[in-house]
């Protein structure tokens, strides 16, 4: 927390939260693409605070995403590794850091992409969620083998 | 359980060994009675002629029977039903499903709700791994793999032969040649996939400079409805037609392969040359297929 700390305390932004997760050292400008991988919508009914381009002593700028009375699950966290691998999750327990954690790239994620293949028959009706295998070079659709190799954001479901 | 999705899934030591496997039962090394009491359904949601009937002709050779559905016109699919619900039905009725189906990663779906072994018969334009080991098993008549020339000729991008063939050869350091009309390029992930893998891939734009080259002509049909109009088609079409004059200056041992059917791609007069070799390609349907079978069903 001493980053987002800091920034606070030069009077900037967010206040800090009595309960939730703080989502500290996400790459500058990537902030909303969290809360979509996320899958955080509009219609949350908690608290949710977003900083943007915050400057940062060791990132030169960086984004923070403070979401009120949610702990993110470990599933959840290393979504955030695909947008934003240097990020770092402080769990928050009245007011106080409970437990950080960095992110780490899952080897698999499931209903979180949409493939871009059209005749991928994860598009269709069937009763299935899209399921990728995270590798070195992209995101290779389970089903059809296709492979998304940049703009992620865009692919969100 | 075993299914055979996509020929990725496997090893160069599975696949050698299938082929010995099929070999053994070109040689008639086997008991026809092997699967007797065993039901293949045989689920095709696109028209087939040899994928489907040598399915049918290898496990009634090996003393089984299949069930299959006359068109989808006449199956639950046109009421709407999910794959994944024809697939938990189906798999009560038999012991083993062969399907083909439009969509990509039909058959990996098929696999995830089923409760017996499911066998990729060709799946929109991805994998058709059937196909490819009657290939490779055509190829070993001839030559050893190792290291081929094989050029991929015609519709490159959603030609799912052409696909599964060329992931095959990545395992046996072949060199693959392509030559293909402009747009049906293989896509982009599956060339730097065998890039990666070390393969070689060596574009051109004429047949002439392809067919001395090599060692392996595999030619595919070019659909007629990728192109805009008639002559655009006919146009392609014509410039890449194997002809007897061009195989002139082929090597002695070129074989000319397709997995049917052909249009226009390969002039009838091949048919009497030695290089031809897709006749016996198609035949070997037979034997791979009930290797297969047995592989999964036993």
């Amino acid at each position: 927390m001493k980053n987002s700390e800091s920034v606070e305390n030069e009077g900037l932004l967010v206040r800090r939260i009595k309960n939730g997760t703080v989502i500290d050292h996400i790459s500058p400008g990537e902030a909303l693409n969290v809360v979509k991988i996320l899958g955080i919508t509009g219609t949350t009914q908690e608290a949710l605070s977003i900083a943007t381009n915050v400057p940062s002593r060791n990132m030169g700028k960086k984004d923070i995403v403070k979401l009120n009375n949610r702990e993110l699950s470990k599933e959840e966290v290393n979504r955030i590794a695909l947008i934003s691998p240097k990020a770092t999750i402080n769990i928050i327990r009245n007011f106080k850091v409970f437990e950080k954690k960095g992110v780490e790239t899952p080897t698999l994620i499931e209903g979180v992409v949409r493939c871009p293949n059209p005749g991928c028959i994860s598009n269709t009706h069937e009763p299935i969620r899209s399921r990728f295998s995270v590798k070195g070079n992209g995101l290779h659709c389970i089903y059809c083998d296709w492979v998304i190799t940049g703009d992620l954001p865009s692919h969100i479901i | 359980m075993r299914h055979i999705i996509s020929i990725g899934d496997f090893d160069r030591e599975w696949i050698d060994s299938l082929l010995d496997h099929a070999d053994r039962i070109d040689g008639k090394q086997y008991d026809s009675h092997t699967l007797e009491g065993k039901i293949l359904a045989v689920l095709f949601f696109e028209p087939s002629t040899r994928t489907r009937l040598s399915f049918e002709s290898a496990i009634a050779r090996l003393g089984g029977t299949s069930l299959t559905v006359g068109s989808v016109e006449a199956c639950s699919i046109a009421k709407g039903e999910t794959l994944a619900d024809t697939i938990r039905v189906v798999s009560g009725y038999a012991d083993a499903i062969v399907i083909r189906h439009p969509k990509e990663g039909a058959a990996r779906l098929a696999a995830e709700f089923s409760t017996v072994p499911v066998i990729n018969a060709g799946d929109g334009a991805g994998q058709h791994p059937s196909q490819t080991l009657l290939d490779l098993y055509t190829i070993r008549q001839s030559m050893p793999i190792d290291g081929i020339d094989i050029a991929l000729i015609g519709d490159l991008r959603y030609g799912r032969t052409a696909h599964s063939l060329a992931s095959a050869l990545s395992l046996y350091n072949a060199r693959l040649h392509t030559l293909c009309p402009k747009g049906l390029e293989l896509p982009e992930t599956l060339s730097s996939r065998l890039a990666e893998q070390g393969m070689e891939i060596i574009g051109h734009e004429d047949i002439a400079d392809v067919i001395p080259a090599v060692d392996v002509l595999y030619v595919t049909r070019v659909q007629r409805e990728r192109f805009p109009d008639s002559a655009s088609y006919f146009n392609v079409a014509s410039s890449y037609r194997i002809t007897p004059e061009l195989l002139a200056d082929a090597k002695k041992h070129l074989i000319v392969l397709h997995p049917l059917p052909r249009v226009d791609e390969i002039d009838p007069r091949v048919d009497e040359m030695p290089h031809a070799k897709y006749f016996e390609q198609s035949r070997n349907g037979v034997p791979v297929r009930m290797a297969m079978l047995m592989q999964v069903m036993q």
